[in-house]
């Protein structure tokens, strides 16, 4: 039996009487006073992120023209958009390349310049039909010309992720940043015991339909997030040791602040979109608080390879939050220093203006209407054909 | 008084010389050293910030040519727009000397022009483009 419901700490929202605190500030109170009084005493605690997620990006609509068009192919400031959907449906995913501008600008960018309010040259192309005849059309859109703009993300929030470095003689350009040579340095992406899926790591009380911060505005869990894998090993708290549980969220981008979505450029890799998302965790019972105390030197991740390409990516070892964010840590037998890509700075900015906006009464707790699925495996993507098509 | 940054270069002979001794007792130079690289039998390399008149400076640089080290002036310097930086960290993996690092209380990065060797490697680290060079 739980000590409070969601209707009770929603209840409790309304009449400002609700005691909100962080995913770091719970550390010490659990500490102090217990997890059965900290979960008597506190109602909800607030945890966020702000990293680099590729698998994000936005669908628009962007009303008739007239003539109207049906939209086969579609370019935003050059970044082709998918327009495989409705006549001016469209869908601008985060990675995606300007073909003019290359890895300098992409999808991310647009979704920032939306986000920013800035007008933004549309360019489509369709082959025309007697219900659409325009086969062509160049104009500029902002925010507040079109219809709809929602970010659609397949893949938010991973549940822990792990840590990169390279043992190979040449510098290695990624998507966890440059890694120097000869194991020079390890980057690690994630907000530790601020993220939101490692405070509520059997997703107890985040599910389908959580109402979320994203990117400034409220948003929504959708689904799972592509590649979900709750299956991934866990450590004696409960929390995964390596990337487990995904989150796909939804949500306005008319209401989003471009402090909270920002593009980003990885050197020789490409265009990808930091994207800031803070979670409410009610605090239902004794074992949400003692979930939500969870520390840096409680979490561990593996340090991967990310020299190794052509097979499976070694484990040079595991770490802990704490260790990877002291500065350095032991690797083969040498000091390497250590360097974040997920913004903690950013993420406390996130945990304390959702903090705020609880305790003010704009932002309520939502009890899922779906639970996300507890079991799951990942699928490789074997080489099939020429007989072996249904392996 | 006036502050240059350098790199000299030693060919795998003179490092037997105490150049930066002659440059800090007879021309009345302070050196800060920010990088050495320097072992015996093998060509190194001195990175350092010299403190000192104008005329000082000049006369030890032309002491170090006579001395056959070669050297290198930093004319460019790394700029931080702080504004748009999410301090993410990304750039303090690639940075030498510890110039860019994160604040352990604040999670902020900072940045410490003096430790700058103006590597130029954080340009192409950062992936919000904030840091840039400047000649």
């Amino acid at each position: 039996m739980g000590y409070k419901s969601f209707d009770e700490i929603n209840e409790k929202i309304k009449n400002g009487k609700a005691v909100v605190v962080t995913a770091e500030e719970i550390i010490g109170i659990v500490e102090e006073k217990g997890a059965k009084q900290a979960a008597k005493e506190v109602d909800v605690v607030t945890t966020a992120t702000f990293g680099p997620m590729c698998s994000s990006g936005a669908f628009i609509n962007f009303g008739h023209s007239a003539p109207p068009i049906r939209m086969s192919k579609v370019w935003l400031n050059d970044v082709p958009a998918y327009a495989g959907i409705a006549a001016v449906d469209a869908y601008i995913g985060a990675t995606e390349l300007s073909e003019s501008r290359g890895m300098e600008y992409g999808g991310a960018h647009v979704i920032e310049d939306l986000i920013a309010g800035k007008n933004i040259r549309l360019f489509a192309e369709s082959y025309g039909t007697d219900c659409y005849p325009r086969k062509e059309i160049s104009t500029y859109i902002n925010k507040n010309n079109i219809n709809q703009a929602f970010m659609f993300n397949p893949r938010n929030c991973y549940q822990n992720y792990s840590a990169a470095t390279n043992s190979s003689d040449r510098i290695l350009y990624t998507y966890m940043g440059t890694l120097l040579p000869q194991c020079g340095n390890v980057t690690y992406s994630t907000s530790g015991q601020l993220s939101p899926l490692i405070n509520d790591p059997y997703c107890r009380t985040i599910g389908i339909g959580t109402r979320v911060f994203l990117g400034g505005a409220q948003g929504y869990v959708a689904w799972e997030g592509t590649q979900h894998n709750p299956g991934q090993k866990r450590g004696e708290n409960g929390v995964p040791l390596g990337p487990a549980g995904t989150l796909a969220l939804i949500g306005d981008i008319k209401q989003m602040d471009a402090r909270f979505i920002r593009a980003a450029v990885f050197e020789k890799y490409g265009v990808t979109l930091f994207v800031g998302v803070g979670i409410p965790i009610p605090m239902l019972d004794e074992d949400m608080a003692i979930k939500t105390a969870v520390r840096d030197d409680r979490i561990f991740t593996n340090v991967i390879d990310y020299s190794v390409s052509d097979g499976p990516r070694p484990v040079l070892r595991s770490v802990s939050y704490a260790e990877l964010r002291s500065g350095r840590i032991e690797l083969n037998g040498k000091l390497v220093p250590t360097a974040p890509l997920s913004s903690i700075k950013k993420a406390r900015e996130i945990a304390l203006m959702l903090k705020q906006k609880i305790m003010s009464g704009e932002f309520f707790v939502s009890q899922p209407v779906a639970s996300l699925p507890d079991s799951n495996s990942i699928n490789k993507l074997e080489i099939r054909g020429n007989g072996n098509e249904n392996d | 008084m006036k502050t240059i940054k350098l790199t000299m270069y030693f060919s795998a002979n003179d490092i037997t010389k105490p150049i930066t001794y002659h440059l800090i007792k007879d021309y009345n130079l302070q050196v800060n050293i920010l990088h050495a690289d320097i072992s015996l039998n093998r060509v190194g390399k001195l990175t350092a910030d010299i403190t000192g008149e104008e005329r000082d400076i000049e006369a030890g640089l032309k002491f170090v040519e006579e001395q056959g080290v070669k050297y290198k002036l930093f004319t460019k310097s790394i700029i931080w727009q702080e504004d748009g930086c999410v301090h993410c960290g990304a750039c303090t993996a690639v940075c030498p000397s510890g110039a860019l690092r994160m604040d352990s209380d604040s999670w902020s990065l900072t940045f410490d022009r003096e430790k700058c060797l103006v590597c130029e490697l954080c340009v192409k680290a950062c992936p919000l483009r904030v840091i840039s060079v400047s000649l």
